[in-house]
């Protein structure tokens, strides 16, 4: 390739001596100047920083901005899916219902007359039907789809003994939908009939004035009338499997759940750091040494020595061990940065500048902190990004056991785990702490990495 | 080579050792009885349940015989499964974790070296940036919820297409290895794929890259040659410790696909208080990870060139 | 970033890409030869392919999953749930149920119960699968075996209702001592040790099964390891055991009653006990029934599955920490608690599952009296919740324990997602009504045993499953003597009720000190009734006649049969 260079007259006068020749051109800057500069230049890292920013806001104002319990129960809206608010109709307390018996005038195969005795509510549904002779009992049953043509009936949800009592009442889970109800007629051989009796029923969720004012739901003295609707709490982000609000879960969540997956990780990869580098840079005996002992406790049975740690730290029944289980998590979380330490000072250490130096008179230390450890930030970094999501989940699983937060204290990664349960019937219990875990791991992944770009040595001579 | 090895190995022996010993003395600080059951029994009857299991000696001795077993090679039987010799339990579980385990790592290694590479060299465009999305799903979406969704996209399909295109769970053919291991090997894959692409970028900055392509070498064998080779080398680190952990620990993937694997006895076995089965796994466990880091170690001398092995 | 102009990067990266698509193309050409290598070696050693479908008719097999290995097939050793099920088909004892839940005779064919002993007449056609007949000296062994304390037989309590068995067992006479002989071939004679009238119940119980002798001697210790080390007198034997992989059975030819087992094979793989991986299976079409949790519930629904449902007759409450230290030994305590607690509200809300049904009563629905259902004799007191009762009773225990609050109580429980439920349910409602602190304790399955038998918590939510079909299985657990008893409630008016129930003879009678026991428990607030246990589940509509039992052999395949176009 040629390039057209132009000569003017001027270049070919003489120099003259003492002429600044060489000027720099800009100011001198120190390493972490540079390193901050080079930091704000990357738009992702920038965005990933404000992200970390605005996780640790959401912990410390959260709870103050949506200041709902997260510990309050609230047991008729068990795992709501997030909605609009909803509200519910007053209606009389709830008092036990004795049933109804009556004797059978005909014969037959199906109950007639399947009707309700008053109309349904989310609080029970009152099922009333006329008896058939030679009927020992009944199965009640009830679907969320339509029972015809191919006889699906659904759930058994409660039987009846004696061919005289021709009454059921069902209060099992009731969400304000339709529900299809069936009756079946057994035998003394417990055998069911092909026929059944079909109801189609659309319920109504009501709540009793005592309930609305025991629970805070509206004032106290506030004159209820019945047929009244009431507002109830609303839940923007849904509830979980007890009724709890999985907003203000979240945000005093974020507290541990925060707190574990950083601090732990920070702490376990400086240990792993330090152990590995001496044991890289020592070589020889001590090298040997320091590994087996990193194998070892690798080798150990997690779980075993969880509960060891959790007897030995004397945590009582209930409470919460945050900082045993920090300890415990550091413990035998280190390993594997070592080895990864150890290996990286292992290739670097052949290195020939290693040797000048040392030639030079540097020490150890000096060698270690200023030369060999920044060659190794970028494989830190992996296990760091890696170490967030592990001691999150960690913690949840060890929650298991009776260590970790005691109930009802939220983490993230209890909720995660909680809500695998329920992963297919209500989402939303999985989703939000996944999204939340998968958000913070991201925002410390991207954080790492331009970290790394900023301050790794080995990247800064390609400007 | 062979000192070097030898040194190893009995180095290996002492940690396992030390393993076993450490397992032994948490198990018995542990409070808990391993005999006790659901249904109180008496003195007698508890005396006796004692020494059929030798828990009515003092534990040193407990120790010393446990020690002896094992030179001799047998853990015992196992306290929860009455008729079983802990040897036979591990006989049988183990090779199905093993091929799990294997499977799933040279999945892993496969896939998370090229993709590593793939994303390093595409730095900051698309293929760099979906690769990194799956990466970060991959790490913080737990192993259950991935194994789950599988089995259940794969009954969907059985169904869509009416035959059993893949088995939804068990072992035993070929067919039942395919979706386990992959879903296994996913997380491994994540962590390697991010591992490799750090390892891979700073590599392919560094001063001998540009001296060989300064000096004209060709690109194939800058990049196999020296590029692919060094960046790879932190993932054998990994692997080493890796393969032990994977082999044994896919309990959730062995519990969702119902494989009958080593993994479920490392747990129930704490829950239980199964002495024998909990000292046979760890020791077991111990072994192998010990093997397969000397393994690693060796393969790390012979990638690298550089690195001295003392 | 990389400023280098594009035209250096391109032959580069271009070489780059098409080694990696090389190496892509050659690691899974090695995936796929490794896995064919290692199927193949698997394929050698054995495993437990769940390749067959569920029901093959031209064969009349069946495939049913089994939660795990049975650990135990020794019928004088056996304690848990998946042995017991898996004996119950291989093995048959002097009486057994049949498909309507009667109780009819299985090795005995004629048999006479008075107060102080029974008499078994034992049929002719009874034999071993190794053609020997089945005779009374094969019970006589088994029984004396299970009461030998060398044999440390958790279920020898059992046994303590023939004479001399406790005796025996506690070390103090030998096991020729035990109350029970042959008098010949086809007749065994039982002496009580104190008047038992339903023995004929207990003796359907799986402990009481038979062993031969000479066969157990002759395989020196290693009775029941493997399918060559059990004889089988049941409706069917076992033919395979491929240990921590499956399991299979046929019909036994020996078998004096084949005519009523239609189905030749039972095949049963362990699948391990994850919820959705059975349904998943299911739905695959791989097993014949599964049982469903909770998510599986609307999928069952939409795909039309006929769903069944029974009690496995295990009721679950809390118990209270009676012991003298204990601030739960305080009755207005206690008293307080069990009017703001809601079984209703528990079961319905919370657990939400379709057969668990909201308890009342130590004693479960589905137990008989004197004639009829034992609840409907005798039902148990309605406690209704009443809030400002409760606070009043709260107040007294302030009162009468000197303290101006009530420091936090413990509540011990275990690692199950239910009991984790609720666990956190009553901690909140305990909060919300009563301003109480509840500290949850989880622990698992051992270290909470230890726990609860040495005391160390305030209420611990506990279960109990039957033993036999009679109300004293759940009756005798809060007698003071009883190891069970693990609050240590020391009442001597129920230990009195209880003595009753155990000693005499006449239903009426017995079942009246029942009633009783039902009623202090409730009145001095000894537990807090939480649910009484069922389980839905799908079954394949093609196999017909499985039976579902609280008590005894569940579930049952004897009488099952296939039927090709339902």
């Amino acid at each position: 390739m040629s390039v057209a260079i132009r000569f003017s007259a001027a270049d070919f006068e003489p120099a003259v001596a003492g002429d600044q020749l060489q000027t720099s051109s800009r100011p001198s800057l120190s390493y972490w100047q540079d390193s901050w500069r080079r930091l704000k230049q990357n738009r992702r890292t920038v965005g990933s920083l404000w992200a970390v920013i605005a996780l640790g806001v959401l912990t410390v104002a959260g709870p103050w901005a949506w200041p709902v319990d997260p510990a309050v129960q609230d047991v008729d809206q068990i795992s709501q899916a997030p909605a609009w608010p909803s509200s519910a109709l007053i209606v009389p307390a709830y008092t036990p219902w004795a049933g109804i018996t009556a004797t059978p005038t005909r014969a037959g195969e199906v109950v007639a007359n399947l009707r309700l005795a008053e109309p349904g509510s989310t609080q029970a549904v009152r099922l009333v039907w006329e008896p058939v002779a030679g009927a020992a009992g009944y199965v009640v049953y009830r679907s969320v789809y339509d029972t015809a043509p191919d006889r699906a009936l659904g759930l058994p949800i409660g039987e009846v003994l004696g061919g005289d009592r021709v009454s059921f009442e069902d209060r099992l889970d009731l969400e304000p939908r339709g529900y299809w109800y069936s009756v079946v007629v057994v035998d003394e051989n417990r055998a069911e009939q092909e026929a059944y009796a079909v109801l189609a029923v659309d319920l109504v969720r009501t709540v009793s004035a005592e309930e609305a004012t025991l629970r805070g739901w509206v004032e106290e003295g506030a004159a209820l009338a019945l047929g009244d609707r009431i507002e109830l709490p609303y839940h923007p982000l849904g509830t979980d499997y007890l009724g709890r609000d999985m907003l203000a879960r979240l945000l005093y969540g974020a507290r541990v759940s925060l707190f574990i997956g950083v601090v732990a990780p920070l702490l376990f990869v400086l240990v792993g750091v330090v152990w590995g580098s001496a044991a890289g840079f020592m070589g020889g005996r001590i090298d040997q040494l320091l590994m087996r002992i990193a194998d070892f406790v690798i080798a150990l049975p997690f779980l075993l020595f969880m509960i060891l740690f959790k007897i030995a730290f004397g945590i009582g029944p209930g409470e919460s061990g945050v900082f045993p289980m920090l300890v415990a998590l550091v413990l035998l979380g280190w390993p594997s940065t070592a080895r990864l330490v150890r290996g990286q000072i292992l290739q670097v250490r052949q290195e020939g500048y290693i040797a000048a130096s040392q030639l030079l008179g540097a020490r150890t230390g000096y060698l270690v902190f200023r030369h060999m450890i920044p060659q190794t930030m970028g494989v830190i970094l992996v296990t760091l990004t890696f170490a967030v999501p592990s001691a999150i989940f960690t913690e949840a699983f060890l929650s298991f056991i009776g260590m970790g937060v005691a109930p009802p204290t939220p983490s993230w990664g209890s909720m995660a785990n909680e809500g695998i349960r329920t992963m297919l019937s209500h989402p939303h219990e999985l989703l939000f702490p996944a999204v939340i875990i998968s958000v913070t791991v991201l925002a410390f992944n991207l954080l790492g990495d331009g970290l790394r770009d900023a301050l790794d040595v080995r990247m800064r001579g390609r400007e | 080579m062979l000192t070097y090895t030898l040194k190893r190995v009995l180095q290996g022996i002492v940690t396992v050792w030390f393993i076993a010993t450490a397992t032994f003395i948490a198990m018995h600080a542990v409070p808990g009885d391993p005999l006790a059951n659901q249904r109180a029994t008496n003195e007698q009857i508890r005396q006796n349940l004692e020494q059929r299991y030798g828990l009515d000696r003092p534990v040193t001795e407990q120790y010393v015989v446990f020690l002896g077993g094992i030179l001799r090679g047998d853990f015992g039987i196992s306290f929860t499964q009455e008729n079983r010799r802990v040897n036979d339990i591990i006989r049988e579980s183990f090779p199905v974790s093993a091929t799990l385990g294997i499977l799933a790592i040279v999945f892993a290694a496969f896939g998370g070296v090229l993709m590593g590479a793939l994303t390093a060299l595409f730095r900051d465009r698309v293929p760099d940036l979906v690769i990194m999305f799956l990466v970060i799903l991959g790490i913080s979406v737990p192993s259950f919820v991935v194994a789950a969704l599988s089995q259940l996209t794969l009954v969907d399909i059985n169904t869509w297409l009416g035959f059993s295109l893949l088995p939804v769970a068990g072992w035993g053919t070929l067919r039942h290895m395919i979706v386990p291991s992959m879903v296994l090997g996913l997380g491994t894959m994540a962590y390697l794929t991010r591992l490799m692409r750090s390892s891979m970028l700073e590599i392919t900055s560094a001063d001998f890259i540009r001296t060989a392509r300064a000096k004209g070498l060709p690109p194939s064998r800058i990049f196999l040659k020296h590029q692919l080779r060094n960046a790879v080398l932190p993932v054998v680190t990994v692997l080493g410790p890796a393969i032990a952990a994977i082999t044994t620990g896919g309990f959730v993937v062995e519990l969702v696909f119902a494989i009958p694997g080593l993994g479920r006895y490392f747990v129930e076995a704490v829950q239980q208080l199964d002495y024998t089965v909990i000292m046979g796994t760890t020791v077991f466990y111990g072994g192998f990870l010990v093997s397969m880091v000397i393994v690693v170690d060796l393969l790390y001398g012979w990638i690298d060139p550089r690195v001295r092995l003392e | 970033m990389d400023e280098q102009p594009q035209a250096y990067r391109d032959p580069m990266s271009r070489t780059a890409v098409r080694q990696l698509l090389w190496l892509g193309a050659i690691s899974v050409a090695a995936f796929i030869a490794l896995m064919g290598a290692l199927a193949w070696a698997s394929s050698i050693t054995g495993g437990s392919a769940i390749a067959g479908r569920a029901i093959d008719f031209d064969t009349g097999t069946i495939t049913r999953a089994l939660a795990q290995e049975p650990p135990q097939l020794d019928s004088t050793r056996a304690t848990d749930s998946v042995s017991i099920f898996v004996l119950g088909h291989i093995m048959e004892g002097l009486l057994r149920y049949d498909a309507s839940n009667r109780l009819v005779g299985g090795v005995a064919e004629r048999w006479d119960i008075r107060p102080d002993g029974a008499t078994f007449w034992l049929r002719d056609d009874a034999r071993w699968s190794d053609g020997q007949p089945v005779t009374a000296h094969d019970f006589v062994f088994a029984w004396r075996t299970i009461v030998d304390p060398a044999n440390a037989s958790e279920y020898a309590f059992i046994l303590y209702y023939v004479k001399n068995g406790e005796a025996i067992n506690g070390g103090q006479m030998a096991p020729e001592a035990l109350g029970v002989t042959a008098v010949d071939d086809r007749t065994l004679e039982v002496e009580f040790e104190r008047p038992v009238g339903f023995f004929d119940k207990l003796v359907a119980f799986g402990v009481y099964l038979p062993v031969r002798e000479d066969f157990y001697r002759s395989r020196n210790g290693r009775y029941a390891a493997d399918t060559e080390d059990l004889l089988y007198n049941g409706p069917f034997m076992m033919t395979q055991w491929v240990h921590g992989a499956h399991l299979r059975m046929e019909k036994n030819p020996q078998y004096w009653n084949r005519e009523e087992v239609r189905l030749n094979v039972i095949d049963m793989p362990y699948v391990t006990s994850d919820t959705t991986a059975v349904v998943n299976l299911f739905k695959d079409g791989s097993i014949v029934s599964a049982t469903l949790g909770a998510e599986q519930l609307d999928d069952a629904m939409k795909l039309r599955w006929n769903i069944g449902r029974y009690s496995d007759g295990s009721v679950f409450y809390i118990d209270f920490n009676f012991r003298p230290e204990r601030l739960t030994s305080n009755f207005h305590l206690r008293r307080a608690l069990q009017l703001v607690n809601d079984s209703g509200e528990l079961v319905n809300k919370v657990i939400a599952l379709p057969g668990y049904l909201p308890a009342v009563s130590l004693f479960p629905v589905w137990l008989t009296g004197v004639e009829g259902p034992f609840r409907q004799e005798y039902p148990a007191p309605v406690v209704t919740p009443n809030l400002a009762a409760a606070r009043q009773h709260l107040e007294l225990a302030k009162q009468e324990l000197g303290v101006t609050e009530i420091p936090p109580l413990v509540l011990l429980t275990g690692d199950a997602p239910i009991a984790n439920k609720q666990a956190e349910y009553f901690q909140n409602l305990f909060t919300r009504t009563l301003g109480l602190e509840i500290r949850i304790d989880k622990q698992i399955f051992k270290q909470r045993l230890d726990k609860m038998t040495s005391g160390d918590f305030d209420m611990v939510a506990a279960g109990w499953g039957p033993d036999f079909a009679d109300p004293l299985t759940f009756g005798d657990l809060y007698a003071s003597w009883n190891g069970n008893n693990r609050g240590r409630y020391n009442n001597p008016e129920l230990d009195e009720q209880v003595r009753i129930a155990q000693n005499s003879v006449e239903p009426r009678t017995r079942m009246d000190a029942f009633g009783e026991i039902q009623r202090i428990l409730i009145e001095d607030a000894v537990q807090l009734p939480n649910y009484e246990r069922g389980l839905v589940y799908v079954e394949d509509p093609r196999l017909r006649g499985v039976v579902h039992r609280s008590v005894g052999t569940d579930p049952d395949y004897s009488n099952a049969y296939l039927v090709e176009n339902p």
